[in-house]
């Protein structure tokens, strides 16, 4: 993972992120069109108080982040774009700590540009 | 413009998709015929509520889809319960939808 993203997360969050398998990032391994590439979020930990979606590639990595009350089952859903082939972040915040995945997705046309 | 919801309940979760109609512009594009930059528009933020609760808040960034779709379960509404949903972009305009849960 990017140094940038992890910095980014850290300015977020105020804690410094540390991988985990209990994120589950699904995006496909080739986006086709980067214009619209799906992508779910969903965990296991308890008490999550947010999600937040990156890309590394785009001009401005952070896409969407998603604050949760209780009432909310830790697995939300939405589509982004892609500028190029880059590594997705998905960071995960419960408890003063910050889990992430991540994912490099391979774009064939870029969802970016005119 | 308005936000269309479906909410579906399944087992004890419901199922909530949102579809909201907006151009999300990046603000990165180039318009061919003048060569001048497209502002960036997008929708900044999204929030779902159950029974006058705040129940789910998002904020895009336009690195979201155009027509944004979400979607997200809660615990705790039953069938025949109202969610409502309101977006703002960043020109201020403000758009709202409702589903209730089948």
């Amino acid at each position: 993972m990017s140094t940038e993203i992890d910095k980014a997360i850290g300015e977020l969050y105020g804690h410094p992120p540390q991988a985990s398998d209990l994120v589950k990032l699904k995006v496909p391994d080739i986006a086709e069109n980067g214009a619209v590439v799906p992508i779910s979020v969903s965990t296991d930990i308890e008490n999550v108080e947010s999600i937040s979606i990156y890309v590394e590639g785009n001009p401005n990595p952070l896409a969407a982040t998603f604050e949760l009350s209780p009432y909310i089952v830790a697995a939300v859903s939405t589509r982004i774009k892609m500028g190029k082939t880059s590594n997705v972040v998905a960071a995960v915040y419960s408890g003063g700590t910050v889990y992430t995945a991540t994912q490099e997705v391979k774009v064939t046309i870029g969802g970016c540009g005119g | 413009m308005a936000i269309k919801g479906k909410a579906k309940l399944r087992g004890e979760k419901v199922q909530v998709k949102l579809l909201i109609k907006h151009v999300m512009e990046t603000g990165l594009r180039v318009d061919a015929e003048t060569g001048n930059k497209i502002p960036a528009y997008h929708i900044t933020e999204v929030v779902g509520s159950w029974e006058g609760k705040e129940v789910f808040r998002s904020n895009l960034g336009p690195a979201v889809s155009k027509n944004p779709y979400l979607s997200f379960q809660l615990k705790g509404p039953s069938v025949g319960d109202t969610i409502s949903f309101s977006s703002v972009d960043n020109k201020g305009i403000k758009d709202s939808g409702a589903a209730v849960v089948k």
